[in-house]
């Protein structure tokens, strides 16, 4: 059964349809990978998702409830947790306090300094920050304040993961270290959804992958189908595929 | 831990505090004639600081309603005065002008803190307007008064409720800075959209943080109204009242919960010496502070003393590395 599923999710700038019409869906404990051109409204589902931005039409649902006009905080605390593209990191912040607001505001019932302390102790652990816990975050690489954002978004206890582009300006060990750690999440039970530019990761770590241009879906399907596709690769190479061919 | 940070830190600072309130609430019975109606206004000037920082501080959101929630506990305050006599006791009269201020934040609250930057800064001013013209218009034509006689309360006992008033003030900042309501303040100035993200329902942390400080700017300027004995719409909601809680907390500087406060204390200290001594140029001379300030001082006078306190702190460990490294050349 889907953890999440949209059905003709549009939203509209304006004239122009950011998305339009897309039917998804994302299976418990799945890995799934979202892709498309700069511009192909990836980050705009995510922002329909966690509500960032309200749909235009449509219907999203998590664990069969709709979440149509549902605020970000509520989406959270039912589960849905989010980094963003760019770190949106409280910059003088210390990290353990960074992680902290997330424990007390993300779960939907109150919790107790103590169990709100040993949470933040664990997603520390968890992405391997627990040394780092007192330095503020705007003294961080971009990869430990990366980390920051994911330790942030474990310890508001979600059930689905939305990850936007958490590779971005990563060198290559960092990048297969974020790997490492996407499937390690994955395997304490954590749904993901993720936005990636960065194909090797793409293609390594995802069960299914959808693909988005121009706000529609095009394709989807495993790796080594989307690898294969005709309209993935004209959408991705262009002119130049049909002047090879 | 070593002897100096356990006497700054755990020791030293509460009883400091409470010596000061003690010292403030005795000043009646030792102070100079003239000196309690001065420090009464320099405890107001306090208040406002600290009340204005309290929710502008750390959400970032920079209000310019103080003068209307002020103004709404000015007025609170003459309604319930008939003929000179008040209709309820002093603290009543006093709660009853914070709950009409509260009342107010939260309903205009509601309203503008969707806007964010310039715009709800622009809003919040606009309702010192609106809430002068509501009660003129009230004034006018409902009541058919011009303004209202305040009854006069004994100035002893305003000194004492503007002292309980600055204390409570206080006490809030500081269980605010400790709670998670705290921590989700900072979270909304710092990023809002992360702290929506993560779960903090920020228009409710907003909208309450806005209303619990408007209570203390209307507790205060209801006891405020029975010093100025006449009252209108004009002299209740006084444009002055809204920017100088942020001067006064810029000036002190934001980051220390003691910053509005020291901030308070210079200003209202400043303009009484000035004021009577060279009248005509005291805003020229406290603008020039201002700039000064603000150019030389980013985070306000009190990163002065930051400053002063972390190299006694220094000292003070020296001093006692120094002293046991004595101790154990005797032994």
């Amino acid at each position: 059964m889907p953890i999440l599923e949209g059905q003709g999710v549009t939203k509209y700038f304006g004239g122009l349809a950011a998305v339009s019409h897309v039917d998804f869906h994302v299976d418990q404990a799945e890995i799934v990978g979202l892709i498309g051109p700069n511009g192909a409204g990836k980050t705009t589902l995510f922002n329909l998702i966690s509500a960032a931005l309200p749909l235009s039409s449509g219907e999203i649902r998590f664990k069969g409830q709709k979440l149509n006009g549902l605020k970000p905080y509520q989406i959270c605390r039912r589960g849905v947790a989010r980094t963003f593209q760019e770190t949106k990191i409280f910059a003088d912040m210390p990290v353990l306090q960074n992680v902290l607001m997330a424990a007390f505001f993300g779960t939907p019932t109150r919790i107790s300094g103590a169990d709100a302390a040993r949470e933040v102790t664990q997603a520390l652990e968890f992405v391997g920050l627990s040394a780092m816990s007192a330095t503020p975050v705007k003294d961080l690489t971009l990869v430990n304040q990366k980390r920051v954002e994911v330790a942030r978004a474990l310890a508001t206890k979600p059930e689905l993961l939305l990850l936007d582009e958490l590779m971005a300006g990563l060198n290559a060990t960092e990048t297969s270290e974020a790997m490492q750690l996407v499937t390690k999440i994955r395997d304490t039970g954590i749904t993901i959804f993720m936005v990636e530019h960065v194909m090797k990761a793409i293609m390594g770590i995802c069960e299914r992958i959808m693909v988005l241009h121009h706000g529609e879906k095009i394709a989807e399907g495993t790796p080594q189908e989307i690898a294969s596709n005709k309209k993935v690769i004209e959408v991705y190479l262009g002119e130049e595929a049909h002047a090879g061919s | 831990m070593n002897i100096a940070t356990f006497a700054s830190k755990r020791f030293l600072v509460p009883m400091v505090l409470v010596l000061i309130v003690v010292l403030l609430a005795t000043a009646p019975l030792y102070t100079a004639l003239g000196t309690i109606p001065l420090m009464t206004t320099i405890l107001m000037y306090i208040i406002l600081a600290v009340s204005w920082t309290m929710f502008s501080g750390p959400t970032g959101y920079i209000s310019l309603a103080s003068a209307a929630f002020f103004g709404c506990g000015i007025y609170a305050s003459a309604l319930l005065f008939e003929r000179g006599a008040a209709l309820l006791p002093l603290p009543a009269v006093i709660v009853m002008g914070g709950l009409a201020a509260s009342c107010f934040a939260l309903i205009v609250g509601l309203a503008t803190l969707r806007l964010r930057g310039i715009y709800f800064t622009m809003f919040s001013f606009g309702l010192l307007e609106l809430a002068r013209r509501l009660f003129q218009y009230y004034e006018f034509y409902v009541t058919g008064v011009r303004g209202r006689y305040v009854g006069n309360v004994d100035g002893n006992t305003v000194y004492y409720i503007m002292l309980a008033i600055l204390v409570a003030t206080l006490l809030t900042v500081y269980f605010i800075r400790r709670s998670r309501l705290g921590l989700a303040m900072q979270g909304i100035g710092k990023n809002e959209e992360a702290a929506a993200h993560m779960g903090v329902n920020t228009t409710k942390v907003k909208v309450l943080t806005f209303a619990l400080s408007a209570f203390f700017m209307g507790a205060t300027g209801a006891i405020v109204a029975t010093r100025w004995l006449y009252v209108d719409p004009t002299i209740a909601f006084n444009l002055n009242y809204s920017f100088l809680p942020l001067l006064m907390a810029i000036v002190g500087g934001v980051g220390q919960p003691y910053g509005p406060v020291i901030g308070g204390f210079a200003f209202a200290y400043l303009r009484h010496v000035l004021q009577s001594k060279t009248p005509y140029y005291f805003m020229l001379v406290f603008g020039a502070i201002m700039v000064l300030v603000i150019l030389f001082l980013p985070g306000g006078l009190v990163s002065l003393i930051e400053r002063g306190r972390h190299r006694l702190e220094g000292l003070m460990s020296k001093l006692w590395k120094g002293a046991e490294a004595e101790q154990h050349a005797d032994t």
